[in-house]
């Protein structure tokens, strides 16, 4: 009975239009029984960046490092050697792998000393506008060039510069020179020392630290700990038992930023400090001043080991649940 | 093939590599149309187009006059030349002498033809046939500038009695202010500073018989690399970049240390006590060569601008504002900028003086064999490290 109705001219769409609105509902029910391959199709440029790009290049640089160079025109040839590698482990390359590994560490640890305290309160205590006011003082710094505060840091530690100046004024350079006078962390003016060098390091890198562990603070439900209380637990009990336990993944997470951001910088350690290299600068300097691309490479491996442990660690203590 | 050959003959005589390396093709014999642009790999402040300073332009009416664009990529040091250039896609390179030897072995640079470079005579007859950029008669290059490593230090600590000595940044001692020099000298922080320990031992250890500080045997090698190590204790931070160690020599309380005259002369603008004197063993120094990339692919603007490179008005403006010599001894006089005085400033008079750069290779003429470069690198990162 509709029939002639349809197939009269004046109601009948145009048949391209017919056509164009058929096949797209034929494609679309195509993928519908299929949706594997409708996921995998949206999956693809994100994956070929990632396959190609990431990781295709994290193997070429690999690759390299079974290549050498020709000791005197410093041309790369391409026959495959393990002898890059045996270049790498020699004492003075454990040398520069145990000072960036040690310095990681220490600036991570002291980031943690610090960031807690202050992410906690924040989490718990500061009232809305004081809490504003401190994410911008956290996070100001990173809005101005990285070169220019580690720059003014150099300024500041001088042996000519600000704190020795402030020292001098207030009778205090005999415990700045007992502080440089310590054994191999001290030197002859802060800004050629390992001291003045983690300072630069945890000054730069302590935002990082401080928000995961925040965001992991502003998790703990306050019934939670509201609860300890009920249950006789004093502000200190509940704070190692309950706070501590629960906002630790954060400080894991954190960690994991400061520690991987010191292990590959490789400008701080240029700029202050008394010219021993760290894993960055050594790869930079055979890569981009010796031309040894083989060595570099071989050399970069070395915080992707580190950091592969290190990650694992961290998963095992839950940092992953807090990011 | 071509691997297999260059291994083995390096093992053999240095002649024979350079002969035996990629087969040289004929030098160019006449110049075609310019190409447009020219792409050239310099130490900074080598070539001004007056950005830095309006005074200081050399680029601008070449291009004018040409119409070669100059492109223009600096390099901190000569093994990030060498890198550049292996890398490839530039026609000239201002080599220092530790890199020029190592581009000519590696096939990256290509015999020139003087022919083409008119101005060739007027080049001083020390650096004509200087063999960091002459093997067996023919020349890979044309001379640029040179200039010494020279002992900067501060006056105020030196008072009426400047160092005569490289001993003051080797050896602890208590300088002119009482002071001790520990933690107050800084030392360059390239592996080709080997050689300045070398050459302060040809003074102060002559039994060790070494004859040039480029070519050590295995004993030579070892004593200076425990002088660098005793320096290391003295050493507050080793310099690689000319404006920090500006900045160590105005903050940080730098007595005494290697240095250019290029830093020399900027401190010296900004009134800072700094002075600089060649010590009585000698100094090192850098001879530059503009030299040609074997692909070049403007070899007529290459031509042209190393033609305009020996200008006596281009080599004494250079050598005024990088505190260098030019290789054109006429730009000595009447260089406005320069002044009468400047080449005799930057120790035009003490070339004899001088150990210039060169890279150290196994093979070498004074020994049975040296130490090669490689060895030089991976040492000094230990020294830097306290090893």
């Amino acid at each position: 009975m509709t029939g002639p109705s349809v197939s009269s001219p004046e109601t009948l769409p145009t048949p391209s239009g017919d056509a164009a609105a058929g096949i797209g509902r034929r494609i679309s029910r195509w993928f519908y029984g299929r949706p594997g391959i409708f996921l995998l199709l949206l999956l693809l440029p994100p994956l070929l960046w990632l396959g190609i790009v990431y990781v295709g290049s994290l193997f070429a640089l690999l690759l390299n490092s079974f290549f050498a160079i020709d000791p005197f025109t410093g041309m790369v040839k391409y026959e495959l050697t393990l002898a890059t590698w045996k270049q790498l482990f020699t004492l003075a390359n454990f040398d520069i792998i145990m000072r960036t590994v040690t310095m990681a560490a220490c600036v991570t640890v002291g980031a943690a000393i610090i960031g807690f305290p202050l992410a906690h309160y924040m989490a718990r205590y500061a009232g809305p506008r004081i809490k504003g006011l401190l994410y911008l003082a956290v996070m100001l710094p990173l809005w101005s060039s990285y070169l220019v505060r580690l720059y003014a840091w150099k300024l500041i530690l001088a042996k000519e510069g600000i704190i020795s100046w402030i020292a001098a004024h207030t009778g205090l350079s005999w415990l700045l020179d007992a502080l440089l006078a310590l054994p191999v962390i001290g030197g002859p003016s802060l800004s050629v020392s390992y001291i003045g060098m983690f300072l630069v390091f945890l000054y730069i890198w302590l935002p990082f630290m401080i928000l995961p562990i925040e965001a992991a603070l502003e998790r703990v439900p306050r019934t939670v700990t509201d609860a300890s209380a009920d249950l006789g637990a004093r502000p200190g009990m509940t704070f190692r038992k309950v706070i501590l336990p629960l906002a630790f993944p954060g400080v894991v997470a954190g960690s994991i930023f400061t520690f991987s951001l010191t292990l590959g910088d490789y400008i701080i350690p240029g700029v202050v400090g008394s010219s021993r290299l760290f894993i960055g600068q050594a790869v930079y300097l055979h890569q981009g001043t010796a031309g040894n691309l083989p060595l570099a490479a071989a050399f970069s491996t070395v915080p992707i080991v580190i950091m592969a442990a290190y990650l694992m660690i961290a998963k095992r203590l839950g940092a992953f649940n807090a990011l | 093939m071509r691997e297999k050959r260059i291994r083995r003959v390096v093992a053999a005589t240095t002649a024979f590599v350079l002969a035996a390396g990629p087969a040289f093709a004929e030098p160019l014999q006449e110049l075609g149309d310019a190409e447009g642009e020219v792409d050239i790999v310099a130490w900074p402040g080598y070539i001004e187009r007056g950005e830095s300073d309006a005074a200081y332009d050399w680029v601008s009416a070449f291009e004018k006059e040409t119409g070669c664009k100059v492109n223009v990529k600096t390099a901190g040091t000569s093994d990030e030349m060498v890198a550049l250039m292996n890398e490839g896609g530039f026609d000239l390179v201002t080599a220092s002498g530790d890199a020029s030897l190592r581009l000519i072995a590696g096939g990256r640079v290509q015999e020139i033809n003087t022919a083409l470079i008119p101005s060739w005579d007027s080049l001083d007859d020390r650096l004509k046939d200087a063999p960091w950029h002459t093997v067996e008669g023919k020349h890979y290059g044309v001379p640029y500038q040179w200039g010494p490593n020279v002992l900067a230090y501060n006056t105020d600590v030196f008072k009426d009695s400047p160092p005569v000595s490289w001993n003051v940044v080797f050896e602890e001692q208590d300088l002119p202010d009482g002071k001790t020099n520990k933690g107050r000298v800084q030392a360059f922080d390239g592996p080709i500073y080997i050689a300045d320990a070398a050459l302060y031992l040809m003074s102060t250890k002559p039994e060790l018989g070494i004859k040039d500080p480029y070519e050590l045997n295995e004993d030579q090698y070892k004593a200076a690399l425990e002088l660098l190590r005793e320096q290391r204790k003295l050493v507050n931070r080793y310099w690689h970049d000319a404006f920090v160690q500006i900045d160590d020599f105005t903050n940080e309380g730098v007595a005494a240390s290697s240095s250019w005259p290029f830093q020399v002369n900027l401190l010296k603008s900004e009134n800072q006590p700094i002075e600089s004197v060649i010590p009585k063993e000698g100094a090192t120094g850098w001879a530059d060569t503009t030299m040609m990339h074997s692909e070049a692919a403007h070899p007529t603007c290459a031509y042209k601008w190393m033609e305009h490179s020996i200008d006596k008005k281009v080599q004494g403006d250079v050598a005024a504002w990088f505190g260098a010599n030019p290789s054109v001894p006429a730009a000595c006089e009447g260089n406005e900028l320069l002044g009468d005085k400047g080449c005799e400033t930057n120790g035009f008079g003490k070339f004899d003086e001088i150990h210039f750069w060169r890279t150290p290779r196994a093979e070498c003429d004074s020994q049975e064999s040296c130490v090669p470069y490689y060895r030089w690198v991976s040492d000094y990162i230990a020294v830097l490290g306290g090893r």
